[in-house]
């Protein structure tokens, strides 16, 4: 049994608290003189586009808004307030004094189209991060305009999209590969931007083999699009034999660094013959998640790329920082403006912090302390390592199995993840689609936990399976301890219960109790 | 041989003290770290360390560093500012700024229903409060940005009817013009309707022509790019069902307190920009958008993003769950039509917190009184010899163009002379659009007092002497 109990509130939803006629804040007032001259704005509108009655918000008094959104906060389980170890995610410490300093009115109150010389301070910040990330990958120049991940790879296959139209090969070259634990934006996103996408299955050793990548190539590759090490924590020594091979069929090679954290200092994408690359500064830069976002893909590529970035460019005439929007071979604008420049802020404050030694410290204690809790992880009963051919050490991650402690108790892998929260962690990830590796749990652990708190998630996943053997009940109704109980499965996924705004959960709820139907199949139109 | 990073010990990085990385090698009977990158060849390790700046490790150091780049940008404090064009300066109440800025949304990332139950219900909240605005009884959680909610949007209604033709405002924020052109170009055809550059408004006789049986989406600004309230909308869009196609309206939330709810007249999907709810500029950072629909199996299907539910829990309440993941670009993979991963969640929780302070009361007040400021600011600039405001007679919401072709001069040459006496003027219209040289489009918006107001006029009369 733990001690550990979430903060549990029991809060109602925010339309539950209101009450007629009670304000949250008073906007700013309108001068009478503006009203008299102006006159009634609001007839000035047809009467199709009046609003013919307010809009029905809730209306709550400042304080109970201020406890509501204070008690919903303190039934999450971040970074700060625990330890975190999903895999892919990279958590880790994002320090305070940045988001002080990102709060700054000369950077929150900052419009994105002021004159370059009324934000030198913000030029100066994209500037010199770019040239840090140019040191860090081995690349030339690199945009900070995407606002994630799968839009920084999305970004990639854009701009592997525009070299090959450039020079006439568009139509032929339609093909991407990529690898199956690969990130699934590595599969997604080049197939949003029109290309067909192979996926190279694992071979004995976790990743796929240089056969498997030579019988994908051809006249129509136009790249290959892939992390590594992969969300296995596996880093495939191959990696430049495949680089040389795309190259060789006339194809580019995006390197997804996803999963960067470990080879900071260590290994660049340039180096290893990559064309373009992202990080997730959000990630490995140790930019705050923010519950989903912002995030900030920094997309990076070598010189015969370089007139493909998307605009605009920060120069630097060792005088004044501008912006270069006369790009012809720009490829289309990712995201609006110059991206999430906060979190570049962020990112680059970062680097600042800890320099060259630094980050070489952040990559090998990240792959540290992960072979550590390998270490431990392995000798818990149920506990089964796929891959057993691959000897190598993992690097900042791994992708561990239940299946032994299921085969023997048949407590699912998802049942324990939903145990875990009990014990005052974070949930794990399982797995990325395709999930190859049954009942699988995946756990980077990250450069910034103490030996103590690495040990007590040790504890809680051995306690967890030592549960499926004597209590799996106590599992599989899990959780106990968390801000709410368990939840109805299926009423989620059911149109006939599904809500996603308040108007329609006072619609449907009364559909919770009815039977259920089967779960929807997509009906997907197609263009 | 000890590794280069070996006995460096920094605030943030624990383990990498001499006396927890001895015990942690130890522990898994390794000599030397680089013991542990074997599966890294050695031709691919960086010989030597990365060609980086001397750190600075201590925070104060760090700090005054910062502060000293940031020190060269003048805010939107520090001016009086009336650019818009994609993100616009509002009043954002403390509480906003506090509870996006708490750590616990700060740092929490993909937890669950049981992990982040209270991120869960604020989205939830987020996606209601939206729903109220709108409308609408489907909201996502935020995307991207207004652009991106339009890319994804009106593939949405191109995949929902089968079609692949888009009919979009010739004068359409070109940014979101570039994102869609980038974003459709394997599966769709652009075409854009004439808008009339004096009203911003839509040729609805240009619009009837380019309908036909190839178009799966009309997309609408309300207001425009120009700032005018597209008076035509409800006209468009009965020309668009009537043709088959399904109505993407892309809105300004902050204006849904006095401006009819898309839902209202003709939109099947609407996007938008959550920036004005309570989120700071943050140079464009401020921005995300958001995609919403009627409840239908047609439209919650091709949704790209997540999408958050209540569902009932042990022991009672209702916890929050994530429906239908398979439809997304995580599940899909290679069969994806669009993507997702992070986007911008906590501004959506700074929305959610903004509506529910504002209420109805504060929405109805605040879109009032930016219409207010911005019938005030056209009376006073149109009265400037030489300035027109060829919008003036018809309904703007916060933004108008202003021509300045009477004057002789530039628009760049105007804004240099106001930014002179510390006021960032108007948008140039002519760095987008050729047509519309010497145009400025200006913003007013409830930060702006009459001071403000007479003095930006003031100052745009002098300045086109």
């Amino acid at each position: 049994m733990t001690a550990f109990h979430a903060a549990r509130w029991n809060e109602p939803l925010i339309q539950e608290l209101s009450e007629a006629g009670a304000r949250g804040i008073i906007p700013p007032a309108t001068d009478p003189a503006i009203m008299q001259a102006a006159g009634d704005v609001l007839s000035r509108l047809p009467k199709a586009l009046r609003r013919a009655a307010p809009p029905a918000l809730p209306e709550v008094t400042q304080h109970r808004v201020v406890r509501h959104f204070t008690r919903l906060a303190q039934m999450c389980m971040g970074f700060d307030v625990t330890t975190d170890m999903m895999g892919t995610c990279t958590m880790k410490y994002s320090p305070k004094v940045h988001d002080h300093v990102a709060r700054d009115h000369r950077l929150a109150d900052v419009h994105p189209l002021q004159d370059p010389e009324t934000i030198q301070g913000v030029l100066e910040i994209l500037y010199r991060f770019n040239r840090m990330m140019c040191a860090i990958a081995g690349m030339d120049e690199f945009t900070f305009q995407p606002g994630s991940g799968a839009q920084g790879i999305y970004t990639n296959a854009c701009i592997i999209r525009a070299y090959h139209a450039a020079r006439g090969d568009q139509a032929r070259r339609n093909e991407i590969i990529t690898t199956a634990f690969s990130h699934p934006a590595d599969a997604a996103t080049p197939a949003v931007a029109g290309f067909k996408v192979i996926t190279l299955m694992p071979g004995a050793m976790g990743y796929a083999d240089v056969g498997a990548l030579q019988a994908a190539l051809s006249e129509r590759t136009a790249g290959m699009m892939l992390t590594n090490p992969e969300d296995t924590g596996q880093y495939n020594p191959h990696i430049r034999e495949f680089v040389d091979l795309v190259h060789g069929a006339g194809g580019l090679c995006a390197y997804d660094q996803a999963n960067g954290n470990p080879l900071l200092g260590i290994a660049r994408a340039g180096d290893a013959g990559f064309d373009l690359c992202q990080f997730n500064l959000h990630k490995t830069f140790s930019a705050p998640h923010g519950a989903v976002g912002q995030g900030c893909a920094a997309v990076g590529v070598r010189e015969p790329l370089r007139r493909f970035l998307p605009k605009p460019v920060v120069t630097f005439d060792g005088e004044r920082y501008g912006l270069d929007v006369d790009r012809p071979d720009a490829i289309d604008k990712i995201r609006a403006f110059l991206g999430n420049v906060q979190t570049v802020l962020k990112a680059y404050a970062w680097v600042m912090s800890l320099g060259a030694d630094g980050l070489r410290a952040v990559a090998e204690t990240a792959v540290l302390n992960n072979n550590y809790m390998l270490n431990r992880i392995r000798a818990i009963p149920g506990v089964a390592i796929p891959w057993p051919a691959n000897t190598y050490p993992k690097l900042e991650q791994v992708r561990y199995s239940w299946e032994p402690l299921f085969q023997e108790t048949g407590v699912a892998s998802a049942e324990i993840e939903d145990r875990l929260v009990d014990f005052g962690v974070q949930h794990y990830m399982t797995s990325h689609v395709p999930m190859l590796v049954p009942q699988p749990f995946t756990l980077e652990p990250g450069e910034s936990l103490t030996i103590a708190e690495m040990d007590a998630m040790v504890a809680a996943l051995r306690a967890i399976a030592e549960e499926a053997r004597t209590t799996p009940e106590r599992v599989r109704s899990a959780p106990h301890n968390a801000s709410i109980g368990r939840i109805d499965g299926e009423i989620p996924h059911d149109p006939a219960t599904w809500a996603f705004t308040y108007r329609a959960y006072l619609r449907k709820r009364s559909a919770w109790s009815g039977p259920r139907s089967p779960r929807a199949t997509r009906k997907h139109g197609g263009y | 041989m000890m590794a280069k990073g070996a006995g460096f010990t920094h605030p943030y990085v624990p383990n990498a003290a001499p006396e927890p990385r001895r015990r942690l090698l130890a522990a898994i009977g390794v000599g030397d770290i680089d013991e542990l990158y074997a599966s890294v060849p050695a031709d691919l390790r960086l010989q030597g360390v990365l060609d980086l700046p001397p750190p600075l490790p201590g925070e104060h150091d760090l700090r005054r560093h910062l502060e000293g780049i940031l020190a060269r940008n003048r805010s939107c404090r520090d001016l009086l500012n009336v650019r818009g064009a994609g993100c616009w300066q509002h009043f954002v109440p403390a509480l906003c700024d506090e509870i996006v800025g708490r750590g616990e949304f700060l740092t929490a990332y993909a937890g669950g229903p049981y992990s982040d139950h209270g991120k869960n219900q604020a989205l939830f909240e987020f996606q209601s409060l939206l729903g109220e605005l709108v409308g609408m009884e489907v909201v996502s959680p935020p995307t991207y940005d207004a652009g991106a909610a339009a890319c994804s949007a009106i593939a949405m209604a191109c995949r929902v009817t089968g079609r692949r033709g888009i009919l979009v405002p010739a004068l359409m924020h070109p940014d979101r013009l570039s994102q869609l052109r980038g974003f459709t170009q394997p599966a769709a055809t652009i075409t854009t309707v004439r808008q009339d550059p004096d009203t911003g408004l839509l040729d609805l006789a240009d619009l009837r022509a380019k309908l036909s049986s190839a178009i799966g989406a009309v997309y609408i600004e309300n207001p425009g790019y120009l700032g005018s309230v597209e008076t035509g909308a409800p006209e468009a869009a009965a020309l668009a069902h009537a043709a088959g196609a399904l109505v993407v309206v892309a809105v300004d939330p902050i204006s849904l307190g006095v401006i009819a709810a898309p839902a209202d007249y003709g939109a099947d999907i609407v996007t938008g920009d959550l920036q004005p709810l309570g989120i700071r500029m943050y140079g464009g950072g401020g921005c995300a958008g958001f995609i919403a629909s009627r409840d239908e199996e047609r439209f919650v299907h091709e949704y790209p993003t997540m999408l958050i539910t209540p569902s009932p829990a042990a022991g009672g309440g209702i916890g929050f769950g994530w429906s239908t993941q398979e439809r997304t670009s995580y599940d899909k993979r290679h069969e994806a039509t669009d993507y997702y991963g992070t986007t911008q969640w906590l501004w959506g929780i700074g929305a959610a917190v903004y509506l529910s302070l504002m209420g109805p009361k504060g929405m109805v007040e605040l879109g009032q009184g930016i219409m207010a400021r911005a019938r005030y600011a056209t009376k006073g600039i149109a009265a400037i010899p030489g300035v027109r405001v060829p919008g003036q007679n018809g309904v703007v919401f916060k933004e108008f163009v202003v021509d300045l072709a009477g004057t002789g001069k530039t628009v760049a040459a105007i804004n240099r002379r106001l930014l002179g006496v510390g006021i960032m003027g108007g948008h140039d219209l002519g760095t987008e659009f050729p047509e519309l040289a010497a145009r400025m489009m200006v913003c007013f918006t409830e930060v702006h007092d009459r001071a403000d107001i007479d003095r930006f006029t003031a100052a745009l009369a002098e300045a086109v002497r």
